[in-house]
């Protein structure tokens, strides 16, 4: 039992993405019945499940660089739209001066790309950890900035990046049924998962994140950890970068993953993590990013228009912050422990046994936490 | 406390204070070079002048922006707060039921339920504040869309009186090459940000609730051992950061004459740059209200020099980026220092902050 308790805590932060992927699951089943309907085109899957899988994959990978950054430096980064575009614009100018196109070129450019990034993260952790700027400030510059090299990188309006490589890196490979971005994105998701269960890097950065000062007494130089979750916020958006630029097919120095920061850090958020650092779920993070594109194109379903629909998004996030506020919170266990005491007041009343009565409340609460 | 001070002039500054003054020598500093690089231009009085008459919404939206983030909070919702307030204003007096009051109340109402919304549920609902203004800016820009799409100008007769009216100093101005004296002009907007500057720092200053901002930015929880209603004082910054941002979108009706869309798009990022320019920090509980307008003026200098100099429009946002992280680091060098030795200035005591010592403490942890 004990033990049983333990698991269901550990799992009691994914409580709240769990929950809104459920209501909007059944929003979207009342719709239509067919929403888990998956059709073969060319041999792929399309479906709605594959089409939110495949829109949200940067988005995902974002929010677990998203995730790391906030848990250690209890801020956020708000510049990683800005260091895709500039990194994915390098990538692309590989590519093109390369001539011809071969899986090298590609795989070549992937890896400039994310030096590219580790040196944006670089700077930027450098502001944060050695010089004590606080995050959002220190990525504001290149927030500013960063879209006008990105844009100067490219030498003109949006390069088209035309080769049959890239083209299948951004939409499918034949004889593979699932869309490659879905596929990379697993593959990173692995590789983080494997980092965190091979490394201390989970620990360090959680202790990081929950007191520097005891960290570094404890002998985890948080400037180095806080340093490295940006070096890795880096790659990550350099990964992002490159998955978008091959969806789009052409780079778009202006419009690439624009505001994506927002959604990044409400992924987050949703995911149950605290946007004030410390414990962190990366499991959470990467449902609340799926979530977040969800519940976008559930409002696209349900014919809102478009005009009002980030009025709705608005709604929705206000409604589920509510629910999952930490004062709802107490309310709700308050009155379940009311319920509970009344229903184990009345078993006692009727059978008159204390047994019983212990029984019964241990029933309850097992229930509870199910 | 006052007397205590009083008694000792040569107090160690609080960071506040030193922030407060790197804003202000930098001002100083970027002014005086702009002023020998460019002194056709800024050596006019009208120059500087026009930098409020045009960016007077800023100021405001950063004064309103500085209560939060002194409190220790952030308000990302104020730039589409002004948008969907310029729209709803510019359509009611375009609809020709409305009179100039009417679009002023309907301003400050709201600015006032922008404020409620999110000072009810970050101060009582405990909810991160990022978020929750978060979804007030995606709730503000739907209903803006969903509101008109096109822009709007507003040609009601009064209106464009009020938005063409200028306030002429005549001992101050310029004679042009004809001979002929020109006076300075400025905008009546500008004097709604000269009152709201010398309330807030009035408010700040020397009321009880300025204080508890204070104190309650610097650390909450010894906020509430010393007594202090935490979730009201947060609760009231949220609520005077709206009324701001009402009367700040007003100010920008009346300098732009028209609802759109893409009004006060940005402003949020440009209030918080130039509330960090003022020496503000966004963990809360530093910085001196009249950090606000100065950083503010350090950031249209910056923008203004650019403009003069004539630099190419992809690099203005590089250049400015840069600047913006020079000016970081000097502060961040400038705290550090501090930090290692014993860094001992003294402002003149009408500048000081009379905190109650607790929360310098608090304050001088960061």
């Amino acid at each position: 039992m004990p033990k049983l308790k333990a698991h269901f805590d550990r799992l009691s932060h994914l409580f709240l993405p769990l929950t809104v992927l459920v209501i909007l699951i059944i929003i979207n089943l009342i719709k239509g019945a067919d929403y888990f309907k998956i059709t073969m085109v060319n041999g792929a899957f399309y479906g709605n499940i594959p089409n939110i899988l495949f829109g949200a994959s940067e988005l995902v990978i974002l929010a677990i660089g998203m995730t790391l950054v906030t848990a250690a430096s209890r801020g956020q980064d708000i510049s990683i739209g800005e260091s895709g575009a500039i990194s994915s614009a390098i990538f692309v100018q590989y590519v093109l001066s390369a001539g011809e196109v071969t899986i090298w070129t590609i795989l070549v450019g992937f890896l400039i790309s994310c030096v590219a990034g580790l040196i944006i993260g670089a700077f930027n952790g450098t502001l944060v950890s050695f010089f004590k700027v606080q995050p959002m400030v220190a990525t504001l510059i290149l927030f500013l900035g960063g879209r006008s090299i990105a844009f100067i990188i490219d030498g003109k309006v949006s390069p088209i990046l035309a080769n049959e490589i890239s083209n299948k890196i951004g939409t499918v490979i034949p004889g593979v049924p699932i869309q490659t971005p879905i596929i990379l994105t697993a593959v990173f998701i692995v590789i983080v998962a494997v980092i965190l269960k091979t490394t201390n890097l989970r620990l360090y950065v959680e202790a990081v994140g929950i007191n520097p000062s005891a960290a570094r007494l404890n002998g985890i130089d948080p400037k180095k950890v806080i340093f490295l979750t940006f070096l890795i916020m880096g790659v990550c958006a350099a990964v992002a970068g490159f998955i978008a630029v091959n969806k789009a097919g052409r780079h778009d120095s202006v419009n690439l993953l624009k505001f994506i920061m927002m959604d990044a850090i409400l992924a987050v958020a949703i995911g149950g993590n605290s946007l004030g650092g410390g414990k962190f779920s990366i499991t959470g993070s990467i449902i609340g990013a799926y979530t977040i594109e969800m519940l976008n194109r559930t409002l696209l379903r349900l014919e809102v228009n478009p005009e009002a629909i980030k009025a709705f998004k608005a709604v929705f996030i206000i409604v589920l912050m509510v629910v999952a506020s930490p004062v709802v919170r107490v309310f709700v266990t308050k009155l379940f422990d009311k319920a509970k005491t009344i229903v184990a007041g009345y078993s006692a009343h009727q059978t008159g046994g204390l047994n019983k009565t212990v029984v019964s409340i241990t029933d309850t609460t097992g229930k509870k936490e199910e | 406390m006052g007397a205590l001070n009083t008694t000792k002039p040569k107090t160690r500054l609080s960071n506040s204070n030193l922030l407060f003054m790197i804003a202000g020598i930098i001002f100083v500093l970027m002014y005086g070079f702009a002023l020998l690089s460019f002194p056709g231009s800024f050596l006019q009085f009208q120059t500087f002048f026009d930098l409020f008459n045009f960016n007077a919404a800023l100021f405001i939206f950063t004064l309103g922006m500085c209560v939060v983030l002194i409190a220790g909070g952030i308000a990302i919702s104020v730039g589409a707060g002004c948008g969907l307030g310029t729209m709803a204003w510019a359509m009611l007096l375009e609809s020709g039921t409305g009179d100039g009051w009417g679009a002023l109340l309907l301003a400050l109402g709201i600015g006032l339920a922008f404020g409620l919304m999110h000072g009810y549920l970050i101060a009582y609902l405990e909810i991160q504040p990022f978020i929750i203004t978060l979804a007030g800016m995606f709730l503000a820009q739907g209903l803006l869309t969903t509101l008109h799409k096109d822009p709007i100008n507003v040609t009601k007769p009064a209106f464009v009186a009020l938005r063409n009216y200028t306030i002429e100093i005549p001992w101050l101005g310029t004679v042009n090459r004809l001979g002929v004296f020109i006076p300075c002009e400025i905008k009546p907007g500008v004097i709604v940000v000269v009152v709201l500057v010398v309330l807030y720092a009035i408010l700040m200053k020397w009321s009880r609730f300025g204080r508890n901002l204070y104190a309650v930015g610097g650390n909450s929880q010894s906020a509430r051992m010393l007594g202090i209603n935490v979730k009201k004082t947060v609760f009231f910054s949220y609520v005077i950061c709206g009324l701001t941002a009402g009367i700040g979108g007003f100010v920008f009706l009346m300098t732009t004459g028209a609802g759109n869309i893409g009004n006060g798009s940005l402003f949020e990022i440009k209030a918080i740059a130039s509330n960090v320019m003022g020496g503000i920090l966004l963990n809360g509980g530093v910085g001196n209200l009249l950090g606000a307008p100065i950083g503010t003026l350090t950031l249209l200098t910056i923008n203004e020099l650019i403009r003069a100099a004539g630099v190419q429009s992809n690099l203005q946002a590089i250049v400015s980026g840069l600047l913006l992280y020079l000016f970081i680091m000097l502060q961040s060098i400038i705290m550090s220092l501090r930090g290692r030795s014993k860094f001992k200035l003294a402002l003149p005591p009408w500048l000081k902050l009379q905190q109650p010592p607790d929360a310098e403490k608090a304050g001088n942890q960061e």
